[in-house]
């Protein structure tokens, strides 16, 4: 188990002062200055070095994310936009992150602002956290009264200003590029790419979309070293993640956990483990709604991190382990999901508008069994057609909840359409 | 839903920003660039959404378009595309349910009972004293603290039917309960007892152990 000495979010539960007194106390902000003196290419090669991979639900190296901002800032500024728009069911670290530890994700603007060569950065926060939202604020006003924001931030000579814009309700807007139109104040639907952000981003500059978890991180990685942070977790999967752990456990909360921890250890030692024991869990959905589910056999052994869980057919994602014990209409909870899909779909491509709301009513006639058998196999291939032909991966993510539920559920499902079969001869 | 739905039908004649307000926008359009003031559409919006008693007249569209130099739609069009811009009349009491797979798994059912069982109303409906709105919403983020009932702006956690009625019961005495996790924990740490981060110190002066962070004291929820 991960030591409290290894923990970076040591106030994740706001025990303590979330202020800029108590941050500092944590060890935030103590001599940024100094981490910048590094300079901006040495901050992203040991952001490379210490293994970082996003903590979005993508994966992407952080570090060689930065690198893809150009070297020279010529006639268009360089933008850092903080991705806090945290709508993925079954996460909820960022909103932890944002009220009980806003100097770490502040500082971490900062070092990766600078490393970027950006002299500001806009935080995209979901509107429905508007307490989250003043906290961070009060965060920001305190950071700018102590000059650690401004025109010489923490004294390093560079200026960098922080903005928080809050959105209005739309899952869609954690999409980065979809983030972006809706900070330039239009409706939130997702950018072709290419040209990526890093080079046509925020009002046409160089913009890179990183996740509040990843630069939240940051300060700490390069205080405590690279070498630190890739000696914890597993090989390409290094360091510390916060896992949610929701739904049937007995005691859900959010952890600060190594990477690679086994999911049964997860569970049972800070969730309280499985409501009614190990042998009651049906299915663990691992890394926030859009992951595929996993059936107990799977779970038995399984390890918490990107790689492990990409093998197994699914994803680490976002880290947002939703729990469901036998108790569970599985196909049900899938159907929700699909709901969801159908809610949040922006309407831009044809293939996810359309098809979010015909998977969903597919699962809806699914969860009562009044479909034919050879239905199913329909369902699975409206999922490939929607998978991989929109713009944004909400298409994809309304697909592979229903394609996980059909690969380790079909029989339930067989199960249901019978009973609604003998049900109606009978009538 | 259509454009008319969505809409109300009888629209105040006028809207103004009160001066303070105006004092607000100022800085808020300062945030962004010269000639990107167009980014400040939506806090615009929130802005005269909290002004007019939680929602938007078409008036305050008209204005915020001519204040920020863009045509009506491109405002109308934001507007109707992000699900918290109110475009008629909510109650009081605006009572967003999560009713998403984390927050079902662990009761939202109980929850949306105990609010049909009072008021009689559903998702998108308003009761008959027209102090409480009930809508449906997907998932606020905050899974580990399921089921979650959003009042206005604050969060109440950790619900089931006899505590949803609790809270209900505060409301409408105008006296609401503590925000946050109706079982008394702090954040997201497990409610069994801390099994991480006990060996840290405290910081700030302000330290509680994890025992006694369930008697914290919190803001009232309508300051």
């Amino acid at each position: 188990m991960l030591k409290d000495a290894d923990r970076i979010f040591t106030n994740i539960y706001g025990w303590h002062d979330s202020g800029l007194q108590g941050a500092k106390a944590r060890g935030d902000w103590d001599n940024t200055a100094k981490i910048l003196a590094l300079g901006h290419d040495e901050i992203v090669e040991r952001m490379k070095a210490s293994g970082l991979r996003g903590r979005g639900g993508a994966g992407f190296p952080t570090g060689l994310k930065w690198s893809f901002m150009p070297k020279e800032v010529k006639d268009r500024p360089h933008y850092l936009v903080v991705n806090a728009d945290e709508s993925e069911p079954g996460t909820c670290k960022d909103r932890d992150i944002i009220r009980n530890e806003p100097h770490k994700l502040l500082e971490g603007c900062v070092v990766a602002g600078f490393a970027m060569r950006a002299h500001a950065a806009y935080i995209y926060i979901r509107g429905e956290f508007v307490n989250e939202a003043r906290r961070l604020q009060a965060a920001i006003d305190e950071a700018y009264d102590a000059g650690l924001l401004g025109k010489d931030a923490a004294k390093s000579g560079w200026a960098f200003d922080i903005y928080l814009h809050r959105g209005a309700g739309a899952y869609i807007c954690g999409e980065e590029t979809a983030l972006l139109e809706s900070l330039e104040g239009r409706k939130g639907q997702p950018r072709l790419k290419p040209p990526f952000p890093a080079g046509v981003g925020l009002y046409g500059c160089p913009t890179t979309v990183n996740n509040v978890e990843s630069i939240a991180v940051a300060p700490t990685i390069l205080r405590r070293g690279a070498d630190w942070f890739a000696g914890l977790g597993k090989e390409n999967n290094t360091g510390t993640k916060l896992f949610c752990i929701s739904g049937h456990v007995n005691n859900p909360c959010n952890v600060e956990e190594e990477m690679g921890i086994p999911l049964r250890e997860l569970l049972e030692k800070h969730a309280g483990g499985v409501r009614g024991g190990w042998d009651n869990l049906l299915a663990v959905i691992p890394g926030g709604s859009s992951t595929p589910l996993m059936p107990i056999d799977v779970c038995a052994d399984i390890t918490m991190d990107f790689d492990a869980l990409r093998n197994a057919g699914t994803g680490l994602g976002t880290a947002g382990v939703i729990v469901m014990d036998k108790s569970t209409d599985i196909v049900k909870a899938i159907a929700r999901l699909s709901y969801f899909y159908k809610h949040e779909s922006c309407g831009q491509c044809t293939p996810c508008r359309e098809g979010t709301g015909w998977m969903w009513r597919m699962m809806e006639r699914l969860v009562r069994g009044e479909a034919e058998a050879y239905e199913i196999d329909t369902l699975e291939q409206v999922t490939r057609q929607v998978e991989g032909h929109t713009i944004c991966a909400l298409g994809d993510a309304a697909a592979w909840p229903i394609q996980g539920l059909i690969k380790h559920f079909r029989p339930e499902i067989e199960r249901r359409i019978a009973a609604r079969h003998a049900v109606e001869a009978a009538e | 839903m259509s454009i008319d739905e969505r809409i109300a039908k009888d629209q105040p004649a006028s809207f103004a920003f009160t001066k303070e307000n105006e004092a607000e926008i100022k800085r808020i359009v300062a945030k962004y660039p010269k000639g990107r003031q167009a980014s400040a559409v939506m806090p615009l919006l929130d802005l005269a959404q909290r002004q007019n008693d939680n929602w938007i007249p078409v008036k305050a569209i008209e204005l915020i378009a001519e204040k920020l130099g863009m045509a009506q739609i491109r405002v109308l069009e934001v507007a109707t595309f992000y699900t918290m811009f109110n475009l008629k009349p909510v109650g009081k009491y605006f009572l967003q349910a999560c009713t998403t797979t984390p927050c079902w798994l662990r009761g939202s059912d109980e929850m949306m009972r105990a609010i049909k069982d009072r008021y009689g109303i559903s998702s998108g409906e308003t009761s008959a004293c027209g102090r409480f709105s009930l809508l449906e919403v997907e998932c606020l983020g905050a899974c580990v603290n399921a089921p979650i009932l959003q009042v206005n702006d604050d969060f109440y956690e950790d619900l089931d039917y006899q505590s949803t009625s609790r809270l209900l019961d505060s409301l409408e005495a105008g006296d609401p309960l503590p925000v946050g996790s109706v079982v008394g924990r702090c954040a997201s740490e497990p409610s069994g007892g801390a099994t991480s981060l006990t060996a840290i110190k405290g910081s700030g002066g302000k330290a509680k152990a994890a025992k006694a962070a369930s008697t914290k004291k919190r803001g009232k929820a309508h300051a």
